[in-house]
């Protein structure tokens, strides 16, 4: 479990990035954020993995103060995906590139290459571990990093802003990579603005907004809500507003579908 | 809406060391006061496409192109970028690499300066496009200041200072966030209904195209594979997914629909979703 007590959090001479969130993230979850920018999300990743200490109030991560708690000790249960990948790679291989954090945290040889190559399949990248990180597409790039993190076998992994510059079969197949990551019993944490992702992968979504906690449940009860996320500056999608229409409880195509099917036919023996 | 302000025939490019061509033999022609949506996965050459009509492509970025380019009448092709000085507004996804100066003021001024206009001119055109983009207020703020959507605003307010008769734009909001978002389509919106400006936008957002695009060109590999009004493109679900293009919400699950045997047609506007609904 994740833990956030009363957190705060300010950047030296800054305003408050993040003001008194209290929440906890349980072991099996797929939790979206969502929040515009400056809303605090990048903030409230950093702390879960302990790159930011909070001001005041305490992140436990399945027990341990964050505070308290060395980063690579932390890195072990959490892996935090950078919004750009290249701020993560900088390795002349992708074998370099994912087994440099088992090395740095004492993993002998032969295990090495077996996470390794683990993580690669998981994200579906198959390029030669010799090839430069550098030369892939912004996709694998993205990928690449993913498995940097996955390959430590963190059991939650947070993602920050993950389909920037990714087109829709991307993103979906991304999207599919987390899922089968969280079958297999890993937490995920996804920050992005993509409601209908969120409304067909995801079972908790979390809404911030100037640096709190405003919105917090079911995808249906907070991406379902639409008059919600327009007061808020959100723009529901389509779907999500003909889900509401329909008063569709599951918000995927599919599930609007089998909705308004039911509806045809009660009006067809009607 | 009257001739065509632009008209690509059987046009190839490719970038110096990309080896093989990104273009791939486009035909398209745009209409005076239209707006046309480029869509397709990343890779199938809808900014490659934008570059040439910018006049870029080969001439900044190296690169070899083959075939017919007319824009704003000019001959892209033989005259590039100079050629379409004042003609032709570009606005790029990231507004960081396009806001260079430290006033809205100086942002909006500059193109008309570099046109050469005397300075009542520039000063007239730089209130007007202020008035009309409602920006009158941020004139004299400094643009790093701003938010991100409040960045691109200005970008492309720098761009219709030029009085451009073709904007072309490159998936002006990916960078942006649902407030950054909404203000930049609802400004994209005005100047289309507005001002009759022709905009060639490569874009990902369906459920706006639907709204505003009087056409929509599906790319693929280097070639307009699907091409119509945004009702004929996106009710052909299946097509458009396997091109890698996201499908209106409504049109996906009216495609689910018929796939259980309802005999329906495939909207691709919430509003017209109430016909299949049936009230109540």
């Amino acid at each position: 479990m994740i833990v956030f007590e009363k957190v705060s959090y300010q950047y030296p001479r800054g305003p408050s990035a993040i003001r008194d969130v209290t929440l906890e993230i349980k072991k099996g979850e797929f939790v979206g954020v969502i929040g515009h920018s400056g809303a605090g999300k990048t903030t409230m990743a950093k702390l879960a993995v302990g790159l930011l200490k909070p001001t005041k109030g305490r992140v436990l991560v399945e027990g341990m103060d964050t505070a308290k708690t060395p980063v690579s000790e932390l890195a072990r249960k959490v892996g935090y995906v950078y919004q750009n990948p290249d701020m993560m790679l900088f390795a002349s291989s992708i074998l370099e590139e994912v087994s440099f954090a088992l090395r740095n945290l004492g993993y002998p040889e032969s295990e090495i290459e077996e996470r390794v190559l683990r993580a690669l399949r998981a994200v579906d990248l198959n390029k030669p571990l010799s090839a430069s990180p550098h030369a892939l597409s912004f996709g694998e790039k993205h990928r690449l990093a993913i498995a940097c993190v996955l390959a430590v076998e963190p059991d939650y992994i947070i993602l920050d802003e993950p389909t920037t510059g990714l087109d829709y079969y991307r993103c979906l197949l991304l999207f599919e990579v987390l899922r089968k990551l969280h079958q297999a019993g890993r937490t995920v944490i996804v920050i992005t603005h993509d409601l209908d992702l969120l409304a067909r992968f995801s079972t908790r979504v979390i809404v911030l907004e100037r640096s709190t906690v405003i919105g917090d449940g079911k995808p249906r009860e907070v991406l379902g809500d639409v008059e919600f996320l327009s007061e808020h500056g959100f723009v529901p999608t389509h779907l999500l507003q003909l889900a509401r229409r329909t008063g569709s409880e599951d918000l995927t195509p599919e599930g609007v579908a089998r909705t308004v099917a039911a509806r045809l036919r009660r009006q067809a023996s009607a | 809406m009257g001739n065509a302000a632009v008209t690509v025939r059987n046009l190839w490019a490719k970038y110096v060391g990309s080896g093989d061509w990104v273009l791939r033999g486009v035909n398209l022609e745009v209409r005076e006061g239209e707006m046309l949506f480029l869509m397709g996965p990343s890779g199938c050459g809808k900014s490659t496409l934008l570059k040439v009509l910018a006049g870029l492509l080969p001439w900044v970025i190296p690169g070899t192109v083959e075939g017919e380019v007319l824009v704003a009448g000019v001959d892209v092709l033989r005259y590039g970028y100079k050629g379409l000085a004042g003609k032709v507004g570009v606005v790029y996804q990231n507004p960081e690499v396009q806001v260079v100066t430290r006033s809205v003021f100086e942002e909006l001024a500059m193109a008309p300066e570099n046109l050469g206009l005397p300075k009542e001119e520039v000063r007239a055109r730089v209130e007007s496009v202020a008035k009309a983009l409602g920006l009158e207020d941020y004139l004299f703020k400094d643009p790093q200041s701003l938010s991100g959507g409040e960045k691109q605003l200005v970008a492309i307010a720098s761009v219709l200072a030029m009085r451009p008769r073709v904007l072309l734009l490159d998936e002006p909001t990916s960078m942006l966030d649902h407030l950054g978002t909404r203000l930049v389509l609802d400004l994209i919106t005005q100047l289309k209904r507005e001002y009759g400006l022709t905009i060639v936008a490569a874009e990902h957002r369906v459920e706006w195209a639907v709204e505003v695009a009087d056409r929509v060109a599906v790319m693929s590999d280097g070639a307009v594979v699907l091409e119509g009004s945004p009702s004929e493109v996106f009710s052909r679900v299946e097509e458009v997914q396997k091109y890698g293009v996201r499908p209106p919400g409504v049109s996906e699950v009216a495609y689910n629909l018929v796939r259980m045997g309802f005999p329906i047609r495939i909207p691709v506007r919430l509003s017209e979703m109430e016909e299949v609904l049936g009230g109540g």
